[in-house]
Protein backbone atom coordinates (compact mmCIF):
# COMPACT_ATOMS: atom_id res chain seq x y z
CA UNK A 1 0.00 0.00 0.00
CA UNK A 2 1.16 3.49 -0.75
CA UNK A 3 0.22 6.89 0.66
CA UNK A 4 0.79 9.68 -1.80
CA UNK A 5 0.40 13.43 -1.59
CA UNK A 6 0.21 15.03 -5.00
CA UNK A 7 0.73 18.73 -5.64
CA UNK A 8 -0.68 19.72 -2.26
CA UNK A 9 -1.15 23.38 -1.50
CA UNK A 10 -2.41 25.02 1.67
CA UNK A 11 -2.64 28.41 3.29
CA UNK A 12 -4.57 29.93 6.14
CA UNK A 13 -7.09 32.61 5.04
CA UNK A 14 -5.21 35.07 2.85
CA UNK A 15 -1.76 34.49 4.31
CA UNK A 16 1.12 33.45 2.10
CA UNK A 17 1.03 29.83 0.89
CA UNK A 18 2.55 27.48 3.44
CA UNK A 19 3.37 25.06 0.67
CA UNK A 20 2.38 24.48 -2.95
CA UNK A 21 3.01 21.63 -5.39
CA UNK A 22 4.02 19.49 -2.42
CA UNK A 23 4.70 15.83 -3.30
CA UNK A 24 5.33 13.06 -0.82
CA UNK A 25 5.13 9.31 -1.04
CA UNK A 26 5.18 6.78 1.75
CA UNK A 27 5.26 2.98 1.39
CA UNK A 28 3.70 0.54 3.77
CA UNK A 29 6.36 -0.91 6.06
CA UNK A 30 8.77 1.99 5.90
CA UNK A 31 9.63 4.56 8.55
CA UNK A 32 10.28 8.00 7.14
CA UNK A 33 11.48 11.07 9.02
CA UNK A 34 10.34 14.58 8.18
CA UNK A 35 12.50 17.40 9.52
CA UNK A 36 12.44 21.14 9.07
CA UNK A 37 12.14 24.51 10.83
CA UNK A 38 9.12 25.33 12.95
CA UNK A 39 6.17 27.30 11.65
CA UNK A 40 6.42 26.16 8.03
CA UNK A 41 3.46 23.80 7.92
CA UNK A 42 4.64 20.36 9.00
CA UNK A 43 1.72 19.94 11.37
CA UNK A 44 -0.69 21.25 8.73
CA UNK A 45 0.60 18.61 6.33
CA UNK A 46 0.11 15.93 9.00
CA UNK A 47 -3.48 17.10 9.51
CA UNK A 48 -4.17 16.96 5.77
CA UNK A 49 -2.72 13.46 5.41
CA UNK A 50 -4.83 12.23 8.31
CA UNK A 51 -7.96 13.83 6.89
CA UNK A 52 -8.49 16.55 9.52
CA UNK A 53 -8.08 19.30 6.91
CA UNK A 54 -8.83 19.38 3.20
CA UNK A 55 -6.04 20.64 0.96
CA UNK A 56 -6.82 23.76 -1.09
CA UNK A 57 -4.87 22.32 -4.01
CA UNK A 58 -3.88 18.77 -4.91
CA UNK A 59 -4.95 15.41 -3.53
CA UNK A 60 -3.98 12.72 -1.07
CA UNK A 61 -4.23 9.20 -2.53
CA UNK A 62 -4.11 5.83 -0.84
CA UNK A 63 -3.15 3.18 -3.41
CA UNK A 64 -4.34 5.49 -6.17
CA UNK A 65 -7.73 6.01 -4.53
CA UNK A 66 -8.78 9.22 -2.77
CA UNK A 67 -8.91 8.97 1.04
CA UNK A 68 -12.23 7.65 2.38
CA UNK A 69 -14.59 10.39 3.61
CA UNK A 70 -16.39 8.23 6.16
CA UNK A 71 -15.67 5.25 8.37
CA UNK A 72 -12.33 4.43 9.95
CA UNK A 73 -9.53 6.57 8.55
CA UNK A 74 -6.59 4.41 7.50
CA UNK A 75 -4.14 7.25 8.18
CA UNK A 76 -3.99 8.06 11.88
CA UNK A 77 -2.27 10.98 13.54
CA UNK A 78 -0.81 11.17 17.03
CA UNK A 79 -0.46 14.74 18.23
CA UNK A 80 2.29 16.38 20.23
CA UNK A 81 0.14 17.26 23.24
CA UNK A 82 -1.85 14.28 24.51
CA UNK A 83 -3.69 16.51 27.04
CA UNK A 84 -5.29 18.38 24.15
CA UNK A 85 -6.15 15.27 22.18
CA UNK A 86 -8.41 13.64 24.74
CA UNK A 87 -11.76 14.62 26.20
CA UNK A 88 -11.05 15.71 29.78
CA UNK A 89 -14.57 14.67 30.84
CA UNK A 90 -14.25 11.08 29.69
CA UNK A 91 -12.62 8.32 31.66
CA UNK A 92 -9.52 6.83 30.05
CA UNK A 93 -11.30 3.57 29.23
CA UNK A 94 -13.89 5.41 27.14
CA UNK A 95 -11.23 7.48 25.37
CA UNK A 96 -9.34 4.32 24.52
CA UNK A 97 -12.40 2.65 22.98
CA UNK A 98 -13.36 5.69 20.95
CA UNK A 99 -12.14 4.15 17.69
CA UNK A 100 -13.04 0.55 18.55
CA UNK A 101 -11.81 -1.91 21.16
CA UNK A 102 -8.01 -2.19 20.95
CA UNK A 103 -6.24 -5.50 20.98
CA UNK A 104 -5.21 -6.51 24.57
CA UNK A 105 -1.79 -7.51 23.27
CA UNK A 106 -1.31 -3.94 22.06
CA UNK A 107 -2.13 -2.54 25.50
CA UNK A 108 0.35 -4.87 27.09
CA UNK A 109 2.99 -3.98 24.52
CA UNK A 110 2.52 -0.25 25.27
CA UNK A 111 2.86 -0.87 29.01
CA UNK A 112 -0.69 0.24 29.78
CA UNK A 113 -1.77 -0.59 33.30
CA UNK A 114 -5.38 -1.84 33.57
CA UNK A 115 -5.79 0.29 36.68
CA UNK A 116 -5.45 3.44 34.57
CA UNK A 117 -8.60 2.75 32.57
CA UNK A 118 -10.82 3.92 35.42
CA UNK A 119 -8.96 7.21 35.80
CA UNK A 120 -9.54 10.68 34.38
CA UNK A 121 -7.08 12.22 31.90
CA UNK A 122 -6.06 14.89 34.42
CA UNK A 123 -4.78 12.22 36.79
CA UNK A 124 -2.21 10.82 34.39
CA UNK A 125 1.08 12.31 33.26
CA UNK A 126 1.76 13.22 29.64
CA UNK A 127 3.80 10.07 29.11
CA UNK A 128 1.00 7.83 30.33
CA UNK A 129 -1.66 9.69 28.34
CA UNK A 130 0.36 9.57 25.16
CA UNK A 131 0.36 5.76 25.33
CA UNK A 132 -3.43 5.83 25.20
CA UNK A 133 -3.36 8.18 22.23
CA UNK A 134 -1.00 5.77 20.47
CA UNK A 135 -3.17 2.76 21.35
CA UNK A 136 -6.28 4.59 20.12
CA UNK A 137 -4.59 5.44 16.82
CA UNK A 138 -3.43 1.86 16.24
CA UNK A 139 -6.78 0.28 15.47
CA UNK A 140 -6.86 -2.84 13.28
CA UNK A 141 -7.63 -0.82 10.15
CA UNK A 142 -4.78 1.67 10.55
CA UNK A 143 -2.31 1.47 7.67
CA UNK A 144 -0.22 4.58 8.23
CA UNK A 145 0.67 6.34 11.45
CA UNK A 146 1.85 9.94 11.56
CA UNK A 147 3.77 10.85 14.68
CA UNK A 148 3.86 14.63 14.91
CA UNK A 149 6.42 15.29 17.66
CA UNK A 150 4.81 12.33 19.37
CA UNK A 151 7.35 11.94 22.15
CA UNK A 152 8.70 15.50 22.43
CA UNK A 153 7.00 16.07 25.75
CA UNK A 154 8.07 12.73 27.23
CA UNK A 155 11.13 11.83 29.24
CA UNK A 156 13.76 9.62 27.62
CA UNK A 157 12.63 6.41 29.33
CA UNK A 158 8.98 6.86 28.30
CA UNK A 159 10.08 7.93 24.82
CA UNK A 160 12.11 4.76 24.37
CA UNK A 161 9.24 2.64 25.75
CA UNK A 162 6.65 4.16 23.41
CA UNK A 163 8.86 3.93 20.32
CA UNK A 164 9.96 0.36 20.98
CA UNK A 165 6.29 -0.66 21.14
CA UNK A 166 5.28 1.36 18.09
CA UNK A 167 8.15 -0.02 16.01
CA UNK A 168 7.33 -3.58 17.05
CA UNK A 169 3.66 -3.14 16.12
CA UNK A 170 4.50 -1.38 12.86
CA UNK A 171 6.76 -4.25 11.89
CA UNK A 172 4.24 -6.89 12.85
CA UNK A 173 1.38 -5.22 10.93
CA UNK A 174 3.52 -3.77 8.16
CA UNK A 175 2.47 -0.17 8.85
CA UNK A 176 4.00 2.93 7.31
CA UNK A 177 5.29 5.54 9.76
CA UNK A 178 5.92 9.23 9.18
CA UNK A 179 7.97 10.69 12.01
CA UNK A 180 7.96 14.47 12.37
CA UNK A 181 10.60 15.52 14.84
CA UNK A 182 13.21 18.14 15.63
CA UNK A 183 15.49 15.68 17.29
CA UNK A 184 18.18 14.48 14.89
CA UNK A 185 19.33 11.61 17.09
CA UNK A 186 15.79 10.22 17.38
CA UNK A 187 15.28 10.46 13.62
CA UNK A 188 18.59 8.70 12.98
CA UNK A 189 17.62 5.97 15.40
CA UNK A 190 14.17 5.32 13.94
CA UNK A 191 14.00 6.09 10.25
CA UNK A 192 14.86 4.28 7.03
CA UNK A 193 15.02 7.57 5.17
CA UNK A 194 14.71 11.25 5.99
CA UNK A 195 12.99 14.01 4.08
CA UNK A 196 14.05 17.63 4.48
CA UNK A 197 10.99 19.86 4.47
CA UNK A 198 12.87 22.58 2.58
CA UNK A 199 13.68 20.22 -0.29
CA UNK A 200 9.98 19.57 -0.92
CA UNK A 201 8.53 23.06 -0.66
CA UNK A 202 8.33 25.23 -3.72
CA UNK B 1 26.06 32.09 48.77
CA UNK B 2 23.12 30.49 47.14
CA UNK B 3 20.68 32.62 45.17
CA UNK B 4 17.92 30.10 45.62
CA UNK B 5 17.64 27.30 48.13
CA UNK B 6 14.83 24.80 48.29
CA UNK B 7 14.84 22.66 51.41
CA UNK B 8 12.70 19.62 52.03
CA UNK B 9 9.86 21.01 49.94
CA UNK B 10 6.59 19.17 49.73
CA UNK B 11 3.48 20.12 47.77
CA UNK B 12 0.11 18.43 48.29
CA UNK B 13 -3.22 18.94 46.64
CA UNK B 14 -6.57 18.49 48.28
CA UNK B 15 -9.21 17.03 46.02
CA UNK B 16 -12.65 15.57 46.34
CA UNK B 17 -12.53 11.83 46.55
CA UNK B 18 -16.15 10.74 46.78
CA UNK B 19 -19.02 13.08 47.54
CA UNK B 20 -17.85 15.75 49.94
CA UNK B 21 -14.96 13.76 51.33
CA UNK B 22 -11.65 15.47 50.68
CA UNK B 23 -8.31 13.80 50.30
CA UNK B 24 -4.76 15.14 50.28
CA UNK B 25 -2.38 13.84 47.66
CA UNK B 26 1.29 14.60 48.08
CA UNK B 27 2.83 15.28 44.68
CA UNK B 28 6.25 16.61 45.69
CA UNK B 29 8.02 15.32 48.78
CA UNK B 30 11.41 15.87 50.38
CA UNK B 31 12.75 17.94 47.53
CA UNK B 32 15.97 19.92 48.00
CA UNK B 33 17.84 21.98 45.45
CA UNK B 34 20.11 25.03 45.38
CA UNK B 35 21.41 27.42 42.75
CA UNK B 36 24.26 29.90 43.08
CA UNK B 37 24.51 33.17 41.19
CA UNK B 38 25.88 32.58 37.71
CA UNK B 39 24.84 28.93 37.67
CA UNK B 40 22.59 27.00 35.36
CA UNK B 41 20.96 24.04 37.05
CA UNK B 42 19.18 21.67 34.71
CA UNK B 43 16.23 19.76 36.09
CA UNK B 44 15.63 16.54 34.19
CA UNK B 45 13.54 13.50 34.96
CA UNK B 46 10.41 11.64 34.17
CA UNK B 47 7.26 13.33 32.87
CA UNK B 48 4.89 13.96 35.73
CA UNK B 49 7.62 13.89 38.37
CA UNK B 50 6.73 17.39 39.59
CA UNK B 51 9.26 19.47 37.67
CA UNK B 52 6.77 22.15 36.62
CA UNK B 53 5.21 22.17 40.09
CA UNK B 54 8.59 23.07 41.55
CA UNK B 55 8.73 26.06 39.19
CA UNK B 56 5.24 27.12 40.18
CA UNK B 57 6.01 26.68 43.90
CA UNK B 58 9.06 28.95 43.63
CA UNK B 59 7.08 31.61 41.75
CA UNK B 60 4.16 31.29 44.19
CA UNK B 61 1.59 30.54 41.51
CA UNK B 62 0.31 27.17 42.69
CA UNK B 63 -3.46 26.76 42.49
CA UNK B 64 -5.61 27.42 45.55
CA UNK B 65 -5.99 23.80 46.61
CA UNK B 66 -2.23 23.29 46.94
CA UNK B 67 -0.53 23.13 50.34
CA UNK B 68 3.19 23.70 50.55
CA UNK B 69 5.59 22.69 53.32
CA UNK B 70 9.36 23.06 53.66
CA UNK B 71 11.44 26.12 52.99
CA UNK B 72 12.33 28.18 49.92
CA UNK B 73 14.99 30.87 50.36
CA UNK B 74 15.80 33.56 47.86
CA UNK B 75 18.96 35.63 48.40
CA UNK B 76 19.30 34.25 51.92
CA UNK B 77 15.82 35.20 53.06
CA UNK B 78 12.73 33.04 53.29
CA UNK B 79 10.46 33.41 50.34
CA UNK B 80 6.89 33.84 51.54
CA UNK B 81 3.79 34.62 49.54
CA UNK B 82 4.18 38.36 50.01
CA UNK B 83 7.80 38.42 48.94
CA UNK B 84 7.00 36.19 45.98
CA UNK B 85 4.40 38.67 44.82
CA UNK B 86 6.91 41.56 45.00
CA UNK B 87 9.74 39.71 43.28
CA UNK B 88 7.72 37.95 40.61
CA UNK B 89 8.29 39.41 37.16
CA UNK B 90 11.06 41.70 38.46
CA UNK B 91 13.63 39.57 40.29
CA UNK B 92 12.27 36.17 39.29
CA UNK B 93 10.82 35.36 35.91
CA UNK B 94 9.19 32.24 34.52
CA UNK B 95 9.31 30.98 30.97
CA UNK B 96 6.09 28.96 31.02
CA UNK B 97 5.61 25.69 29.24
CA UNK B 98 2.67 26.50 27.06
CA UNK B 99 1.44 29.22 24.73
CA UNK B 100 -1.74 29.39 26.83
CA UNK B 101 0.15 31.65 29.22
CA UNK B 102 0.08 34.49 26.67
CA UNK B 103 -2.76 37.01 26.64
CA UNK B 104 -4.83 35.97 23.62
CA UNK B 105 -6.15 39.49 22.99
CA UNK B 106 -2.86 41.36 23.03
CA UNK B 107 -0.31 41.66 20.25
CA UNK B 108 2.80 39.72 21.21
CA UNK B 109 5.31 42.57 20.85
CA UNK B 110 3.31 44.59 23.32
CA UNK B 111 3.06 41.87 25.92
CA UNK B 112 6.75 41.05 25.81
CA UNK B 113 7.52 44.65 26.83
CA UNK B 114 6.68 45.67 30.36
CA UNK B 115 3.57 47.88 30.54
CA UNK B 116 4.40 51.54 30.03
CA UNK B 117 7.69 50.67 28.39
CA UNK B 118 9.76 53.34 26.70
CA UNK B 119 11.43 53.40 23.31
CA UNK B 120 14.62 51.84 24.69
CA UNK B 121 12.74 48.77 25.76
CA UNK B 122 10.92 48.55 22.49
CA UNK B 123 14.30 48.55 20.77
CA UNK B 124 15.59 45.83 23.12
CA UNK B 125 12.54 43.76 22.36
CA UNK B 126 13.16 44.09 18.61
CA UNK B 127 16.80 43.09 19.05
CA UNK B 128 15.76 40.07 21.06
CA UNK B 129 13.18 39.01 18.47
CA UNK B 130 15.80 39.34 15.77
CA UNK B 131 18.25 37.29 17.80
CA UNK B 132 15.69 34.52 18.25
CA UNK B 133 14.99 34.59 14.52
CA UNK B 134 11.53 36.13 14.74
CA UNK B 135 10.73 38.36 11.78
CA UNK B 136 9.90 42.03 12.45
CA UNK B 137 6.23 41.49 11.58
CA UNK B 138 5.81 38.98 14.40
CA UNK B 139 5.44 41.64 17.10
CA UNK B 140 2.19 42.73 15.46
CA UNK B 141 0.68 39.22 15.62
CA UNK B 142 -1.73 37.78 18.15
CA UNK B 143 -0.80 34.54 19.98
CA UNK B 144 -3.18 32.36 17.95
CA UNK B 145 -1.30 33.33 14.78
CA UNK B 146 1.99 31.93 16.06
CA UNK B 147 3.33 28.46 15.42
CA UNK B 148 4.47 26.38 18.40
CA UNK B 149 8.12 27.30 17.88
CA UNK B 150 7.40 31.01 17.46
CA UNK B 151 5.27 31.09 20.60
CA UNK B 152 8.08 29.43 22.51
CA UNK B 153 10.50 32.17 21.46
CA UNK B 154 8.02 34.91 22.39
CA UNK B 155 7.68 33.39 25.87
CA UNK B 156 11.45 33.32 26.17
CA UNK B 157 11.76 36.97 25.20
CA UNK B 158 9.31 37.92 27.94
CA UNK B 159 11.50 36.40 30.64
CA UNK B 160 14.88 37.48 29.28
CA UNK B 161 13.78 41.08 28.68
CA UNK B 162 12.48 41.44 32.24
CA UNK B 163 16.06 41.66 33.58
CA UNK B 164 15.24 39.15 36.31
CA UNK B 165 18.18 37.65 38.18
CA UNK B 166 16.52 34.25 38.55
CA UNK B 167 14.99 32.77 35.42
CA UNK B 168 13.00 29.57 35.64
CA UNK B 169 12.56 28.10 32.19
CA UNK B 170 10.01 25.31 31.99
CA UNK B 171 10.71 23.28 28.86
CA UNK B 172 11.91 26.22 26.74
CA UNK B 173 13.05 24.20 23.72
CA UNK B 174 10.57 21.57 22.49
CA UNK B 175 9.10 22.46 19.12
CA UNK B 176 12.15 24.55 18.27
CA UNK B 177 14.39 23.36 15.49
CA UNK B 178 17.97 22.56 16.34
CA UNK B 179 19.65 25.92 15.72
CA UNK B 180 16.93 27.90 17.49
CA UNK B 181 17.15 25.58 20.50
CA UNK B 182 20.93 25.93 20.59
CA UNK B 183 20.69 29.71 20.31
CA UNK B 184 18.25 29.78 23.24
CA UNK B 185 20.53 27.75 25.46
CA UNK B 186 23.59 29.79 24.52
CA UNK B 187 21.66 32.90 25.44
CA UNK B 188 20.92 31.36 28.84
CA UNK B 189 24.64 30.69 29.26
CA UNK B 190 25.38 34.36 28.50
CA UNK B 191 22.78 35.49 31.00
CA UNK B 192 24.27 33.18 33.62
CA UNK B 193 27.76 34.49 32.90
CA UNK B 194 26.41 37.97 33.69
CA UNK B 195 25.63 36.63 37.17
CA UNK B 196 22.03 35.52 36.80
CA UNK B 197 20.81 32.12 37.92
CA UNK B 198 18.85 29.83 35.69
CA UNK B 199 16.76 26.83 36.54
CA UNK B 200 16.34 24.94 33.30
CA UNK B 201 13.59 22.35 33.34
CA UNK B 202 13.97 20.13 30.31
CA UNK B 203 13.67 16.73 28.65
CA UNK B 204 16.47 17.45 26.28
CA UNK B 205 19.35 16.23 28.44
CA UNK B 206 21.87 16.30 25.65
CA UNK B 207 21.46 20.01 24.87
CA UNK B 208 21.06 20.96 28.52
CA UNK B 209 24.43 19.38 29.28
CA UNK B 210 26.17 21.73 26.85
CA UNK B 211 25.34 24.73 29.07
CA UNK B 212 24.42 23.46 32.55
CA UNK B 213 26.71 23.40 35.58
CA UNK B 214 24.67 20.99 37.66
CA UNK B 215 21.92 18.54 36.88
CA UNK B 216 19.12 17.54 39.26
CA UNK B 217 17.34 14.31 38.39
CA UNK B 218 13.68 14.02 39.44
CA UNK B 219 11.59 10.91 39.83
CA UNK B 220 8.11 10.53 41.33
CA UNK B 221 8.07 13.92 43.03
CA UNK B 222 11.54 14.04 44.50
CA UNK B 223 15.20 14.56 43.62
CA UNK B 224 17.01 11.25 43.28
CA UNK B 225 20.36 12.69 42.29
CA UNK B 226 22.28 15.94 41.90
CA UNK B 227 25.29 15.54 39.67
CA UNK B 228 27.83 17.65 37.82
CA UNK B 229 27.09 17.93 34.10
CA UNK B 230 30.33 16.03 33.33
CA UNK B 231 29.01 12.93 35.11
CA UNK B 232 26.64 12.30 32.22
CA UNK B 233 29.07 10.50 29.92
CA UNK B 234 29.73 7.08 28.43
CA UNK B 235 27.28 4.49 29.75
CA UNK B 236 26.59 6.60 32.83
CA UNK B 237 29.22 4.86 34.99
CA UNK B 238 29.81 8.04 36.99
CA UNK B 239 26.12 8.57 37.75
CA UNK B 240 25.05 7.70 41.26
CA UNK B 241 21.39 6.67 40.99
CA UNK B 242 20.06 3.76 38.89
CA UNK B 243 17.22 5.96 37.56
CA UNK B 244 19.70 8.57 36.30
CA UNK B 245 21.55 5.81 34.48
CA UNK B 246 18.31 4.43 33.01
CA UNK B 247 17.37 7.91 31.80
CA UNK B 248 20.77 8.48 30.24
CA UNK B 249 20.85 5.07 28.54
CA UNK B 250 17.32 5.54 27.16
CA UNK B 251 18.39 8.51 25.02
CA UNK B 252 18.26 7.80 21.28
CA UNK B 253 21.92 8.82 20.89
CA UNK B 254 22.92 6.33 23.61
CA UNK B 255 21.38 2.84 23.78
CA UNK B 256 17.71 3.86 23.34
CA UNK B 257 17.07 1.18 25.94
CA UNK B 258 13.81 1.52 27.92
CA UNK B 259 13.25 0.02 31.35
CA UNK B 260 9.97 -1.78 32.05
CA UNK B 261 7.17 -0.42 34.23
CA UNK B 262 5.88 3.05 34.96
CA UNK B 263 6.43 5.77 37.50
CA UNK B 264 4.14 5.31 40.55
CA UNK B 265 1.19 7.70 40.70
CA UNK B 266 1.16 10.36 43.42
CA UNK B 267 -0.74 9.02 46.40
CA UNK B 268 0.29 5.46 45.55
CA UNK B 269 3.99 5.69 46.25
CA UNK B 270 5.76 2.57 47.51
CA UNK B 271 6.74 2.46 51.19
CA UNK B 272 10.45 2.36 50.54
CA UNK B 273 12.50 3.89 47.75
CA UNK B 274 10.25 5.35 45.01
CA UNK B 275 12.31 3.67 42.30
CA UNK B 276 12.55 0.24 43.96
CA UNK B 277 9.73 -1.44 41.93
CA UNK B 278 11.59 -0.75 38.65
CA UNK B 279 15.16 -0.92 39.93
CA UNK B 280 17.37 -3.77 38.65
CA UNK B 281 19.53 -3.57 41.79
CA UNK B 282 16.75 -3.35 44.38
CA UNK B 283 17.12 -5.47 47.51
CA UNK B 284 14.57 -6.32 50.20
CA UNK B 285 15.78 -3.34 52.23
CA UNK B 286 14.93 -0.92 49.39
CA UNK B 287 11.22 -1.61 49.61
CA UNK B 288 11.21 -0.96 53.37
CA UNK B 289 13.21 2.20 54.09
CA UNK B 290 12.82 5.58 52.38
CA UNK B 291 16.40 6.57 51.59
CA UNK B 292 17.58 10.08 52.49
CA UNK B 293 19.54 12.36 50.23
CA UNK B 294 23.24 11.95 51.01
CA UNK B 295 26.51 13.37 49.72
CA UNK B 296 28.52 11.19 47.38
CA UNK B 297 31.46 11.96 45.10
CA UNK B 298 30.77 15.70 44.90
CA UNK B 299 27.07 15.20 44.24
CA UNK B 300 24.00 14.02 46.09
CA UNK B 301 22.08 10.76 45.80
CA UNK B 302 18.99 9.16 47.29
CA UNK B 303 19.91 5.48 47.18
CA UNK B 304 21.24 3.16 49.87
CA UNK B 305 23.31 1.13 47.41
CA UNK B 306 25.07 3.91 45.55
CA UNK B 307 28.83 4.04 46.04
Amino acid sequence: MRLEAKKLGYRYANDAWLFRKFDLSLQQGETVGLVGPSGRGKTTLARILAGYDTPLEGTVMLDGQPLPKRGYHPVQLVFQHPEEAVNPRWRIGRILNEGGQPDPFLLQELGIDQGWLERWPGELSGGELQRFCVARALGPQTRFLIADEMTTMLDAVSQAQVWHSVLAIAKQRNLGLLVISHEPSLIRRLCDRVIEWESLVH
Amino acid sequence: MCKLEVENLSVSFSHYDRGLRQQMVEVIHGLSLSIKAGQIVAVVGSSGSGKSLLAHAIMGILPGNAVMAGRICYGGETLNAQRQATLRGKEMALVPQSVNYLDPLMRVGQQVRIPGADQVQAAQQRNLFERYGLEPGVEQLYPFQLSGGMARRVLLSTATLSGASLIIADEPTPGLHHEAARETLLHFRELADEGRSILLITHDIESALTVADKVAVFYAGTTVEIAAAEDFAGHGERLRHPYSRALWNALPQNQFQPIPGAQPLPGQLPDGCVFAPRCPAASAECSEIKPDMRKLRGGMVRCIHAS
